[in-house]
């Protein structure tokens, strides 16, 4: 359904030496690295929920206003449903569902008129298309005379999703909708994309928070404007081929700067409520040895073991590989 | 993380039954806490649960409603100047002037922070080392990657070492790697002796404060160790003991 | 057209909701007339007269009777010759002399042709000229009744004379002066700030990533100010006839469509701004500076263009409230007819079609 093939966008003139936006020649540390000059490529299936997972100025919102048709690559060829952004825009501008990054909705006009607004906008009704929105839009009607300015991020997020839904959509985009919104409605959106993806919607979604890697079918992690990895959660934490361990004791940011001085450690980082880090050579470590070093070393309640990496592991093991 | 803070230092921040409210609205409501020197405290809930309103009135910016409030040893009510002077605050949204360069930056908050020439010459090269900006130095602000930004203004808001730091959803939207060097930062300061207050929206940093304290509907509902509400509330992890708590918010406004 | 519609509701609703806005652009005008106004129509009352008669008859006794019969004069006495005129002029007795020919009523009877002189303090020119106009309606009117006693073509003719200033350029300028400077300052500095806000709210994403049509846009946005723009017209024109007595001599349609004509040039103007800015700012600056100072300084409603230095005049030709002060002064104060004005219009139709040309070929499809 989405078709992106050696996708390049620098916001600077070629000339100036300096890069902002997405493809940039990256250096190339090892294998892992996808693109070397060629910019960026991946695709999307129908029916498919792909995620751009990165920090903020990786460039994700870049490659949606080109798939969106807002912008135009320097290089390279996107497609949607085989129509091409650069010279079918129209076309693809009556397909396409689009949410832009702070909820773009009218502040000063309430629930039901913006609603009504962006389905007059695109040529339909409310009642139309009330099928598609009527999970989400129940949520909202009892402020239905509010003004949008007046409402939680959570009742944005969803005013803002049935406003780029009222049109039907065959692929919808939406750049950072979870992002500053709390833990409860995050939830309850990624819940609302998963049906809406199984009446056959193609999804597009970005977000800078690894946990929510994991609810997509198949993610590409991004940043500097380049892609660490396409593929699904499974197969990328699969990838992670490396031992990773998790340790604690009673004095956490003592143990963090220990950790630094282990000739035998290669990265320790902070995760929650305990500390994952792997080793150089997985034969010269051994656990035991370890756990008796740091109890030498003044710690208590000492707990190391072996665990799977998580999504943000491999993101900042992939990046640490490379040097966009 | 448990880094062990005397039950017996000096008390920095003290809120007593801080309320503010906006006409009919109170956006924070009856709130209670004491924050000790060099501890980090973490201050979490949804948008619009009065987290903002909180840390303005706590750094002077905002008169409270009713109740009582010390930071520094300064009433906020009726000193907010002595407040202010003894701390420092960044925010995600503003934090250093992106049309300046990056030591015209450390020279302006220097000297707005009361530091002379020779002293912010002094913290200049030894932050510049620190965070290793060298190449840095004269740039300005905005050709920064984002993660470069918002280590410079944690580094410039306790230039001049203040009691109390108050961060405002510092990390957000950064890459993982540079939001944990962040952390780091946060501890080296913690351990100087600063205090630190700090909201954030991702579950996992509250893992990192001493103490967190989780408002929902500008009330406070839990405040405790990480560590003791999970056991508390039964959960493997500081966003579940937060998705149990905010599932009780009836407010709407943002 | 449903969308359109739909569009031009939703613009309606956004400037109906901003209150202090909408009432900063509806009491602007009247606050305007009113400061500019409040000074004219309080010194034109009362002004004091000094009459220089030959001979004593009829004819002048009636016309004296009518002027001292008017609200707005007051006669102080009568003179004997031009010294003592000057005399009272400098003492500020008088503000205006009237002067009777010799052998007034007889040229008027014999020849059907007299002349009065009338001799004008003009340091205060915009005054000046309001009492010197009345004065001369007066005379014209007066000059009927005696056409009727009489059955003959009888003609007074008044021959004004300004002293101290007579040029008398700023006078009266400034009711056409405010159409201008509103108009241009609600259709460019609105229509542009209210198309760039939803580029800096993110909503223009939206509307450019949907089938509509972006002419619809454009029509949407200037729809409303159009309105806005037509009832502060009506409210100026009422103010001045009803409150200032400044009478339309001219016909109102003219007034009307020469109005109309500068409203779009002014909301092609804003559109323009709109299209080379991407900040709400940026667009106050330019509709601010770049639009509404020329507008008062360099259109000829403040200083006149007759003495400024050819490079500002050559300036001012480019100034569209400049051509438009112009026409309204013809049709309004002169009473001339809209083909009388074809030149302002043509040049000011010439200006809309340039902006509304380039901004359409400037406003993008994309975001860059």
């Amino acid at each position: 359904m989405i078709d992106v093939k050696n996708l390049y966008k620098n916001y600077y003139p070629n000339d100036s030496g300096k890069f902002a936006g997405i493809g940039k020649p990256g250096i190339k540390k090892n294998e892992s690295v996808l693109s070397e000059d060629t910019g960026i490529s991946f695709n999307v299936s129908e029916a498919e929920l792909f995620g751009l997972i990165g920090p903020d100025g990786a460039g994700k919102t870049t490659i949606f206003r080109i798939l969106t048709t807002l912008i135009l690559p320097d290089k390279g060829i996107a497609t949607l449903g085989g129509l091409d952004v650069v010279n079918d825009y129209k076309e693809i501008r009556k397909k396409v569902g689009y949410m832009p990054g702070r909820f773009s909705l009218y502040q000063d006009l309430t629930v039901l008129e913006n609603l009504e607004f962006f389905a007059t906008v695109f040529n339909t009704t409310i009642k139309e298309n009330y099928d598609l929105i009527k999970d989400i839009y129940v949520q909202i009607e009892p402020f239905k005379n509010r003004r949008a300015g007046k409402l939680s991020g959570g009742m944005k997020q969803k005013l803002a999703l049935c406003c780029a839904l009222i049109h039907k959509p065959e692929i919808l985009f939406l750049d950072e909708p979870t992002t500053g919104v709390d833990p409860v409605s995050r939830k309850e959106f990624w819940g609302m994309l998963q049906k809406l993806k199984t009446q056959g919607i193609t999804i597009l979604v970005s977000t800078p928070y690894m946990d929510e890697a994991a609810l997509c079918d198949r993610i590409a992690l991004i940043q500097n404007g380049n892609f660490l990895n396409i593929d699904t959660p499974e197969n990328i934490v699969k990838q992670f081929n490396r031992d990773l361990w998790s340790v604690k004791s009673n004095q956490m940011h003592h143990l963090l700067t220990d950790l630094r001085t282990f000739d035998s450690i290669d990265s320790s980082f902070a995760f929650g409520d305990s500390i994952h880090f792997t080793v150089k050579h997985k034969k010269d470590f051994s656990k035991s040895e370890f756990e008796s070093l740091l109890l030498a070393g003044g710690h208590n309640k000492v707990e190391i073991r072996k665990i799977n990496p998580g999504i943000e592991d491999c993101f900042m093991e992939l990046s640490k590989k490379t040097d966009l | 993380m448990n880094k062990i803070v005397n039950p017996i230092s000096e008390i920095v921040i003290k809120a007593d039954h801080l309320t503010k409210k906006f006409g009919q609205f109170t956006a924070v409501d009856d709130i209670c806490f004491e924050v000790r020197k060099g501890e980090i405290f973490g201050f979490l809930g949804a948008n619009g649960a009065g987290k903002t309103t909180a840390m303005r009135m706590l750094s002077g910016l905002l008169i409270p409603t009713s109740g009582v409030g010390q930071v520094a040893g300064f009433d906020i009510t009726h000193q907010p100047e002595q407040v202010k002077r003894n701390i420092g605050y960044m925010s995600q949204r503003f934090s250093l002037y992106d049309d300046l360069k990056v030591w015209e930056n450390i020279e302006l908050f220097g000297g707005i922070y009361g530091l002379n020439a020779s002293q912010i010459k002094i913290k200049t090269d030894e932050l510049m080392q620190r965070l290793n900006f060298e190449d840095e130095r004269n740039k300005l602000v905005k050709s920064l990657p984002l993660g470069f930004k918002q280590k410079l203004a944690f580094a410039v808001s306790v230039i001049h070492h203040p009691q109390v730091v108050f961060l405002d959803e510092p990390t957000g939207g950064v890459d993982p790697i540079t939001r944990r060097n962040f952390w780091e930062m946060i501890y080296e300061a913690a351990v100087d002796g600063i205090t630190v207050f700090v909201t954030t929206h991702y579950m996992d940093e509250a893992e990192y404060c001493d103490r967190v304290c989780i408002l929902v509907d500008g009330k406070i509902e839990a405040l405790d160790k990480p560590g003791d509400l999970k056991v508390r509330f039964n959960a493997d992890s500081m966003d579940e003991v937060f998705l149990q708590l905010a599932r009780k918010a009836t407010r709407l406004d943002g | 057209m449903k969308q359109l519609l739909s569009f031009i509701r939703k613009e309606f609703n956004h400037i109906l909701r901003d209150k202090p806005t909408i009432m900063i652009l509806l009491l602007m005008p009247v606050i305007q007339i009113l400061l500019f106004g409040f000074a004219l129509s309080t010194e034109v009352k009362n002004t004091n007269v000094v009459i220089l008669v030959p001979k004593a008859d009829n004819e002048i006794r009636h016309i004296i009777d009518r002027v001292n019969a008017s609200d707005y004069f007051d006669i102080v006495g009568f003179v004997h010759n031009a010294d003592e005129i000057e005399n009272a002029f400098r003492r500020g007795d008088a503000k205006l002399a009237m002067i009777f020919e010799n052998n007034f009523s007889e040229n008027l009877k014999r020849n059907g042709k007299a002349h009065i002189q009338l001799i004008a303090d003009a340091s205060d020119a915009n005054t000046a000229k309001t009492f010197t106009f009345y004065a001369t309606s007066i005379i014209n009117s007066s000059q009927k009744d005696f056409s009727l006693q009489n059955n003959a073509n009888g003609m007074i003719l008044p021959e004004i004379k300004m002293l101290y200033n007579p040029q008398m350029k700023s006078a009266f300028n400034f009711v056409p002066g405010v159409l201008g400077m509103i108009m241009m300052l609600i259709c460019a500095m609105m229509t542009s700030v209210s198309i760039v806000r939803e580029k800096e709210m993110g909503t223009m994403e939206i509307l450019l990533v949907s089938p509509m049509h972006p002419i619809y846009i454009i029509l949407s946005k200037i729809t409303p100010y159009l309105l806005l723009s037509l009832v502060n017209f009506g409210t100026v024109i009422l103010l001045s006839v009803f409150v200032l007595h400044v009478p339309i001599v001219g016909s109102f349609f003219s007034l009307l469509m020469i109005s109309v004509l500068f409203i779009f040039v002014a909301l092609s103007m804003g559109l323009f701004i709109s299209t080379v800015t991407n900040s709400q700012l940026i667009a106050l600056l330019i509709s601010g500076m770049g639009m509404m100072l020329p507008a008062t300084l360099l259109s000829g409603m403040i200083y006149p263009i007759e003495n400024m230095p050819v490079l500002l005049q050559i300036l001012s030709d480019l100034v569209p409230a400049r051509w438009y002060i112009i026409a309204v002064k013809d049709i309004m104060i002169k009473g001339l007819s809209f083909s009388d004005v074809l030149h302002e219009a043509l040049v000011l139709t010439a200006m809309a079609i340039f902006f509304i040309t380039i901004s359409l070929k400037k406003f993008k499809v994309r975001l860059e």
